[in-house]
């Protein structure tokens, strides 16, 4: 077994990968005016419901009882699936996945197939995988059409084309859609996309889509969406092929209560997706005729034997801690070099490939905390993050510098004498830097620092010099 | 101020640091010596008064979790008898001495950065708010996006030293636009940082810890 996370173990380190997006202006603009857009609707909407702490701890709880139980919960669903009449694969991990499905698209003797977003099939690099085989996926969600066309890939869990506007929007569709008179309209470009999905979702047989949930007690899969795209992805096609990541499960029906009032909420900011489709197995003449679940493990089982992290598993994908978070606000989605992008990408992706890729993520965010508050499932993501640069730091994979630098800190910083100590030897050393009471260009790591900033010199007297002169320490 | 009030203040000369540093860096074995020492230095202390809320988060969210995972039952004690005597400054002025007028004259237009431990972690709320609008001559002017991080983080502001300064140039814009003399937080890293950004800018703004805002009893010199 082997797992893949897209082209995340060939990416950019963070920092060198952000530090390119923070010079494109554009992209900066479009990402303080996206965010602020879905923080503002998010916030309003949640602010409505009285419960919504009490919402949130209730699906904390379902998810953390369905990891503990997922075994079970898995034999279930699959048994009920098939009663249903539906096909369930198992998948170890994305090469497993993608072969399962090339296979069903060849035995159908089909050539094309027509996908709903699916983050968890750009997990698998599943279109590349199908264009190897000879296979043309066509994406039908529209942010994720935009992707395609513009040869691009995704940056936000929710809203892949957050990095685009409309203008850039127009240029790729006057290019691919060979629409030189487009224009920029929201209505335009909706007509011209819409003229150019209709024509696939009725020619082509087979339809991929992910999953929100899936529910054990009754075999069935959820999708929820606002485009519309995604209900006929699911209903017109012949063949509907599934992916759904294991830790997906829902128990029952009725769990679907406390999530479908926080997803839409927490995502766009909409009280209820404008499209929820929920279907178990093939039902009669009407919609597919062959129904497949591939359950994709990819390192999700890695993630669970850990459980000081496994929460991250509780992710329901609604974005809101990519919406809140201050780094991501600058970066954008690219910088985290994995489909999984913001603080809930910097836990899962280096988690999911046991460690060892991505190591630079968990270092991605300020530990602000803003992430935590609004995550509608109460994933921990700053305490996951610093367990998982401790991870980094046990293997022995942080540099040496930073393994030197702290481990000096911490000796001066180990009682009041040895700190006091090293303000004394720091008022010495700091000399050749100091200028009018502020330190600049210092080596090495500090360099960081003070190339945007000034730092205060250490004063000429302490606070624990002047106290004691005050006369009044009375020390231990 | 403290003693203002008619407490009596000691300042133990032994205390370092609380390990926050090592401990959200990873370096969560360094930072065990650190929290044991912290907790050796303070025993027996009536009441900690800690003027920063991201030392407050390290002892109360990580401290137990630290003492558990060292497998020690006697300083998972000692930390459980520790915890209810911190106090965050606001904490300990509006909470456990129940006042917020400490009768402290600034008279400067001052803008508050609450910082995101203080918000977040001890969720302190309108505290600090209050406390400032209690001081004759303050005028506080609200800062726009104030909930957004500075960008400081620690070791972020090195490892990830170019997001950081972004971060910290939209709060720098925000702290412009009020214009402000003084901006003021319950938490010095925050300031260090904000502090390192406007000085490079030459932007003439003084960054105060609340403290000192509280302890002030006449104008204090322009910068």
């Amino acid at each position: 077994m082997s797992v893949r996370v897209g082209h995340a173990a060939e990416a950019e380190d963070f920092p060198m990968a952000a530090k390119k997006l923070l010079q494109n202006r554009q992209l900066r603009d479009n990402l303080r005016h996206a965010t602020d857009v879905i923080r503002g609707k998010r916030a309003k909407v949640v602010n409505e419901l009285p419960d919504w702490e009490e919402l949130r701890s209730a699906a904390h709880e379902v998810k953390e009882h369905v990891l503990r139980y997922l075994g079970s919960y898995l034999e279930q669903f699959e048994q009920k699936c098939k009663q249903a009449g539906g096909q369930v694969h198992w998948a170890r991990d994305a090469s497993e996945a993608n072969g399962i499905i090339a296979g069903i698209i060849k035995r159908h003797g089909e050539s094309e197939v027509i996908k709903v977003k699916t983050m968890t099939s750009d997990e698998m690099s599943l279109n590349d995988a199908l264009q190897a085989a000879g296979i043309t996926p066509y994406e039908t969600d529209l942010a994720d059409l935009i992707i395609q066309l513009g040869e691009d890939a995704p940056s936000h869990i929710v809203v892949p084309a957050l990095h685009r506007n409309r203008s850039e929007v127009r240029q790729i569709f006057q290019e691919k859609m060979h629409l030189k008179d487009l224009g920029d309209r929201p209505e335009d470009l909706t007509a011209a996309a819409r003229e150019y999905l209709r024509e696939k979702f009725l020619r082509v047989k087979i339809g991929i889509s992910g999953a929100n949930f899936a529910i054990a007690e009754s075999g069935s899969v959820v999708v929820v969406e606002s485009e519309g795209n995604g209900r006929m992805c699911v209903s017109l096609p012949r063949v509907l092929i599934t992916i759904v990541g294991i830790e997906k499960i829902l128990p029952r029906f009725e769990d679907l209560e406390i999530f479908l009032q926080l997803l839409p909420r927490s995502a766009t900011g909409e009280r209820m997706n404008p499209y929820n489709s929920i279907w178990a197995g093939p039902s009669g003449t009407d919609g597919p005729q062959e129904f497949h679940v591939v359950l994709l493990d990819n390192g999700r089982t890695n993630v669970m034997a850990d459980p000081e992290s496994s929460e991250t598993l509780d992710c329901i994908r609604c974005g809101a801690c990519l919406n809140a978070c201050p780094v991501y606000r600058q970066t954008g989605g690219h910088a985290y070099g994995s489909v999984y992008a913001g603080p809930i990408g910097a836990i899962l992706t280096p988690q999911l490939q046991a460690l060892e890729h991505s190591q630079s993520l968990p270092y991605a965010s300020s530990l602000c905390g803003a992430c935590y508050e609004v995550c509608p499932v109460k994933i921990n993501i700053p305490d996951i993050l610093i367990h998982l640069r401790g991870e980094i730091v046990k293997r022995g994979d942080a540099p040496l510098n930073e393994r030197i630098a702290m481990k000096a800190v911490g000796f001066a910083l180990s009682n009041g004498r040895r700190l006091s100590t090293a303000q004394k030897l720091a008022r010495i050393v700091q000399r050749p830097f100091e200028h009018d009471g502020n330190l600049q260009d210092l080596p090495s790591m500090l360099a960081g620092w003070t190339t945007f900033r000034d730092l205060a010199a250490v004063p000429k007297t302490s606070f624990r010099e002047w106290w004691a002169e005050r006369g009044k320490g009375t020390g231990t | 101020m403290l003693e203002g009030l008619g407490h009596t203040v000691e300042f133990r000369s032994a205390q370092a640091c609380c390990g926050q540093m090592h401990y959200n860096a990873g370096y969560q074995t360094h930072a065990l010596p650190l929290m044991e020492h912290f907790v050796l230095v303070f025993a027996g202390a009536e009441t900690i008064c800690i003027p920063s809320s991201s030392c407050v988060a390290m002892i109360r969210d990580h401290y137990p979790k630290m003492a558990s995972r060292a497998g020690n039952p006697e300083l998972g004690r000692q930390v459980a008898d520790l915890l209810p005597r911190v106090f965050e400054f606001s904490e300990l002025l509006v909470d456990k001495l129940g006042i917020t007028d400490v009768g402290a004259f600034y008279p400067h237009a001052v803008t508050l950065h609450p910082s995101c431990h203080s918000l977040r972690s001890l969720c302190v709320g309108d505290k600090p708010v209050r406390l400032l609008q209690k001081v004759r001559g303050l005028r506080l002017v609200e800062l726009p996006d104030s909930e957004q991080c500075c960008g400081f983080g620690g070791m972020f502001a090195i490892k990830n030293a170019d997001v950081s300064a972004a971060m910290l140039s939209e709060k720098l814009e925000c702290i412009l636009n009020t214009q402000a003399e003084v901006v003021t937080a319950l938490d010095n890293s925050c300031l260090m940082h904000i502090e390192g950004g406007l000085s490079r800018r030459r932007a003439g703004i003084k960054c105060v810890h609340i403290a000192e805002i509280l302890a002030g009893t006449e104008p204090v010199s322009q910068a």
